[in-house]
């Protein structure tokens, strides 16, 4: 058996009263495309940011690659330069152009040079078919491009792992496709992924687990056809009339 | 299903003091900003050719006294944006020393009348580090704004969507990196017209550091004064010259606001 990238041991997180992850334990294993649904409020952000240290755990733990991410002593931005995040609102940088986007990092904390950082740049603009807009500002781009170029600046890390907060929830439904085309493309490289989604055609097509959250946490966990055709739980069930209705 | 998207900034800050700025509805012939620049620029056209003696002769007083004017707020306000960026920062650090030190300096300076800092200030400089009139006129200057201006970038910094921030870490940058690299050049956009309501302030402010020793456009303006006793028309030229500077530089602000909501 192979060791997982991310394990999740007892995560507990509240703000103020609110619960937001009451004992979670979770695994993602290389090459793998988790997705996690659940109600709004059910703690699937909390989860993913907790992953990349954007929110620190009240107690438990999270491991990456066995390095214990909660933990003070550990080199943060060594572990968030692996994990790419990828945003409900794209969080582009507005005053950078897409090229600048996409480099800023790689050059800042990989300290890749200016030139090779535009080639990698340049390689993936092809790969989200968008290489013409390698000199547009963000503002000039429909939601749809910002999206894709939002994951592109993610890629240009060379990340291990992937994070994606609802990544097509913004997007007017005729920009959906085109973001869960490259969304597709990564996870048949064998890209690993977490992604918090209501897409359910996409996790049919790509997801090999789906998690089921409500409350702060994990419901129900299985394939994609046990958990759309099978569910066990009826709180998944009622979720999922609710939504697929 | 949970969308809160982060609105973009729309926000304008403003820290004024009350200079006209003119507003987009009022007819541009007839809004006040234009009523009262006309009036000073005619009025410091029209005295000085009608009334040689004394308008004119108080005028030609004036240049070197611009001059000085000029510099005292041009270094001041570069000064005072650096202390200010710090100052911003500081405010919003969650490091307690640090926090505690901008907050507390700018408690400090908001509480003292800017004349008192400015006489205080400039004796304990010049006291103690030895400093010559204008670096000391400017250093004093650049405290006292120092503290506004660190409440224009705090303001500023907050005003930027809390995501830019979190993108920026999650890509493993450092929160310095994060600040220096993604904050602050969005933040300087959206801060830049109060940058200008502040220099506006500035120039008017800078006529108290005569008080102390700078020959500035007031100091030249109290000479004549003292020397031929004619106090009403020396403050009346000075104050039209002020008046259109000030004028002329919120119109250059409005005009920089203006632009910045096109770039939007
Ligand atoms: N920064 C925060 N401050 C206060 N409450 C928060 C914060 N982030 C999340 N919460 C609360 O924690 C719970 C889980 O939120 P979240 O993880 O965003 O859920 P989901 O992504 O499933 O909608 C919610 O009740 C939410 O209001
Ligand atoms: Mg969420």
């Amino acid at each position: 058996m192979t060791e997982p990238l991310v394990r999740i041991e007892q995560a507990r997180k509240s703000f103020n009263k609110v619960h937001a992850l009451r004992s979670v334990n979770l695994s993602i294993y290389p090459g793998e495309v988790l997705f996690i649904i659940g109600p709004s409020g059910s703690g699937k952000s909390t989860l993913l940011r907790t992953i990349n240290r954007l929110e620190m755990l009240d107690s438990g733990s999270v491991w990456f690659d066995g390095i214990d991410v909660m933990d003070h002593k550990t080199d943060i931005r060594h572990i968030r330069e692996q994990i790419g995040m990828v945003f409900q609102a794209f969080h582009l940088y507005p005053h950078l152009r897409v090229l600048d986007n996409i480099t800023l990092a790689p050059r800042v904390v990989k300290k890749v040079t200016a030139e090779q950082a535009r080639l990698k740049a340049q390689q993936l603009l092809e790969k989200i078919h968008l290489p013409d807009k390698i000199h547009a500002w963000p503002e000039q781009l429909s939601g749809g491009q910002k999206q894709r170029v939002a994951i592109a600046r993610a890629l240009a890390m060379e990340p291990r792992l992937l994070l994606f907060d609802e990544p097509t929830s913004a997007l007017d439904p005729e920009m959906v496709k085109e973001v869960l085309d490259v969304m597709l493309d990564l996870a048949r490289e064998g890209m690993t992924m977490a992604v918090v989604s209501h897409e359910m055609g996409f996790a049919k097509a790509a997801a090999h687990r789906v998690i089921f959250m409500d409350e702060g946490e994990i419901v129900e966990e299985g394939s994609p056809d046990q958990i759309f055709n099978r569910p066990q739980n009826p709180r998944t069930e009622k979720f999922l009339q609710h939504v697929l209705h | 299903m949970g969308l809160e998207i982060d609105r973009e900034p729309r926000v304008n800050i403003q820290v004024t003091d009350g200079v006209l700025l003119p507003e987009k509805s009022q007819p541009t012939l007839f809004n006040s900003w234009a009523i009262a620049f006309t009036l000073a620029v005619v009025l410091l056209v029209v005295l000085p050719i009608v009334r040689p003696d004394p308008y004119w002769n108080i005028l030609v007083t004036f240049p070197a006294g611009i001059l000085v004017t000029f510099q005292v707020t041009v270094s001041a306000i570069i000064l005072a944006t650096l202390i200010g960026i710090f100052v911003g920062i500081g405010q919003l650090s969650k490091r307690t020393f640090i926090n505690r030190l901008a907050t507390v300096y700018v408690e400090i300076i908001r509480g003292i009348p800017l004349l008192v800092q400015i006489f205080f200030l400039y004796f304990a400089l010049g006291r103690f580090l030895r400093l010559q009139d204008f670096p000391a006129a400017v250093l004093s200057m650049a405290i006292c704004y120092g503290a506004y201006m660190g409440e224009v970038f705090r303001a500023g910094i907050q005003a930027i969507p809390r995501g830019q921030m979190e993108a920026a870490l999650s890509q493993g940058l450092s929160r310095g990196q994060a600040l220096r690299l993604i904050i602050l050049p969005q933040t300087v956009k959206i801060i830049l017209p109060a940058i200008g309501n502040e220099f506006i302030a500035l120039l008017k402010d800078s006529s108290l550091v005569s008080v102390v020793a700078l020959t500035d456009l007031f100091r030249q303006a109290r000479n004549y004064a003292s020397v031929t006793f004619n106090y009403f028309d020396a403050y009346l030229m000075v104050s039209l010259v002020y008046l259109v500077f000030t004028l002329f530089l919120s119109r250059l602000v409005a005009f920089m606001e203006e632009k910045l909501k096109q770039h939007d």
